[in-house]
């Protein structure tokens, strides 16, 4: 509101200019980047379910099973980001390295491991968490929303 | 009033222009493996030489590259009467950390990546001011101390977009000096703060190619000297996005370099090495100065050049509050006199 | 043929995921993805829309992140009706511990063990 002139011909200008360099920029290969994402996670994912098939034949009940699987799928991501292969995946396949639960392992691993040398309570210690963190508040806060919300809806 | 030694605002015209005696440059592996493998003195193994960490390397290497230009003229640290070096690092640690063991008069800048100019123009104003004998420039810059300031961890899986840079392993030192033999700091123009409201840190060259277009065109408005003057005018990291965009506002004011405009991010590496958009960083102009430039312009294959550095000035948290880049460029002329 | 429908729906949501980082404005990080399919796989699992992409999928849609919150989601609904308001504050973690404590266990104890590489 109440913008001189001055203000607005930058404004303008910016605009512009923003315009100039969308034009120049390039895209990210899209169709590409989908192949991997989509190749490089269904993979992660047939290897979460020959896991998972393992410990149904075990015996295990089929709950307690993908419990195992997300915990195997986790040593994983975080054995092979220690082994510095994760960054390589996750530079061709995108998407398809961050959804997998490996991604969010390889997301705790990734900033723990970087800052050893800020020591191993407040380097490693908190900076594993970084993403790891936010992620699990809003999964958390989603879950006790959902469950206050189901509690309603038995009063009701 | 008007201070003698400046035309127009921004340029500084050096009265007895100072010579630059010595200069040596340390790049990074990757950096070893581009095109310009044999005009740096030294390159590194490994991205730590034998350091805990990489903070300490970047450090290291500015250290390294100010004794080795010293050497090369058989030097002590304590022939040096002033040090002007900066580098990305919060607090510029790495240059202060170098600065505590070459124990000479200092003062830190902070430039981002157009710390090269801006030392270079620092330095040379000491000299010709005559207020030192001989100064030191230097600056360095390590791709992984960046990028955990930065960006993401390394060890994260994070796909690059084609517009990011690559911030170089490098670093650079020039000795200025009163008289003697070697290419002379003739003029230099001080950059402003330009900001177009970019926002992408994943696409600076776009948020400084605004500053470097301002800074030439006002190098070549105030000093009066002809479009094609120079033979080479080289900005610092503008990278591939960055020069067409500038190559597209030159067109617009008008302005074009001739015979030769191009930038360092896009020389330093060749097109197989997996750097996107090309390189960053104070090292990025740096080791292109104190690499090939020097040699071809001492050497009398290059009569002159204009060096554009530029810099992008956010930092990590400007970047997470979503205000926009500023950005500025240092122009510095060197020539054979 | 379950192993394929792994590969198929687990691909299909990594796909969507990468469009999304490629669609839209510059800066959604890796972050702001496993934020975005932990929370949306909850919301979905709570109008019951997870589930059946799960009997479908199987692994494709547990592994994904978008499970994780599907598991936390199912858990504070199972134990709400078991033990009232206390469900939701204990069902969707203790649905989701063994993950979350081998998440954070193995997590140290990788970075600690291994060096970042150059």
């Amino acid at each position: 509101m109440g913008k001189n002139p001055e203000e607005l011909l930058k404004t303008a200008e910016q605009e512009e200019y923003h315009h100039l360099v969308n034009r120049m920029k390039p895209k990210p290969p899209l169709a590409q980047n989908c192949m991997w994402a989509f190749v490089v996670g269904g993979l992660i994912c047939v290897v979460g379910q020959i896991i998972m098939e393992y410990f149904i034949s075990l015996g295990y009940s089929r709950q307690d099973a993908v419990s195992l699987e997300s915990t195997s799928m986790i040593f994983l991501g975080a054995l092979f980001t220690g082994l510095g292969i994760y960054d390589n995946l996750g530079a061709k396949a995108g998407a398809g390295s961050v959804v997998p639960i490996t991604g969010f392992a390889n997301a705790i691993v990734a900033p723990a491991m970087e800052f050893k040398r800020e020591g191993y309570i407040f380097g490693v210690g908190a900076k594993m968490f970084s993403i790891a963190g936010p992620t699990l508040l809003f999964g958390f806060t989603a879950s006790v929303l959902i469950g206050l919300a189901k509690l309603i809806m038995l009063y009701l | 009033m008007g201070a003698i030694n400046k035309k127009g605002r921004q340029t500084f015209i050096f009265a007895d222009p100072p010579c630059i005696i010595s200069w040596a440059s340390i790049v990074g592996p990757k950096e070893g493996e581009g095109p310009w493998s044999d005009d740096f003195d030294q390159i590194l193994p490994d991205y730590l030489w034998g350091e805990a960490s990489w903070e300490k390397t970047e450090s290291k290497m500015l250290r390294e590259a100010a004794k080795l230009a010293l050497s090369k003229q058989g030097l002590q640290t304590s022939d040096i009467e002033l040090m002007v070096a900066g580098d990305l690092l919060n607090q510029i640690t790495s240059s202060n950390y170098a600065a505590r063991e070459i124990a000479v008069p200092f003062l830190g800048l902070y430039g981002a990546c157009s710390t090269m100019a801006e030392s270079l123009l620092v330095a040379a104003a000491m000299v010709d001011g005559g207020y030192c004998e001989r100064v030191l420039a230097a600056t360095s810059s390590h791709h992984y101390s960046a990028e955990r300031q930065y960006r993401a961890p390394v060890e994260q899986g994070v796909q690059r977009v084609p517009s990011s840079q690559w911030t170089a392993t490098a670093a650079g030192a020039v000795i200025l000096q009163k008289g003697g033999s070697g290419p002379r700091l003739s003029c230099a123009t001080v950059g402003k703060v330009i900001d177009m409201g970019q926002t992408d840190a994943a696409n600076m060259g776009a948020a400084m190619a605004p500053a470097a277009v301002d800074t030439i065109k006002a190098h070549f408005q105030e000093t009066g000297r002809p479009h094609d003057y120079y033979d080479l005018v080289v900005t610092g990291d503008l990278a591939a996005v960055g020069l067409s965009v500038a190559r597209e506002l030159f067109v617009r004011v008008g302005l074009v370099p001739s015979p030769n405009f191009s930038d360092c991010g896009v020389l330093l590496y060749d097109g197989l090495q997996d750097v996107d958009s090309g390189g960053s960083g104070c090292g990025c102009s740096a080791c292109m100065l104190t690499g090939p430039f020097l040699r071809k312009v001492a050497g009398g294959e290059m009569r002159n050049i204009l060096l554009v550095s530029t810099g992008a000035l956010m930092s990590p948290t400007t970047t997470f509050q979503k205000e926009s880049i500023p950005a500025i460029a240092h122009a510095v002329a060197i020539e054979n006199i | 043929m379950s192993l394929l429908m792994a590969f198929l729906v687990g691909g299909g949501l990594c796909l969507i995921g990468q469009l999304v980082m490629d669609l839209t404005k510059p800066g959604v990080s890796p972050g702001h993805i496993l934020v975005g399919y932990i929370t949306i796989g909850a919301l979905l699992s709570a109008f019951g829309l997870y589930q059946p992409l799960v009997d479908i999928g199987g692994a494709g849609a547990t592994v994904p992140l978008s499970g994780f919150g599907h598991s936390l989601a199912q858990g504070a609904i199972k134990e709400v009706a078991e033990k009232g308001w206390l469900g939701a504050f204990t069902g969707g973690i203790s649905a989701t511990a063994g993950g979350i404590t081998a998440a954070i266990v193995f997590g140290y104890l990788a970075a600690v063990l291994f060096d970042p590489k150059d």
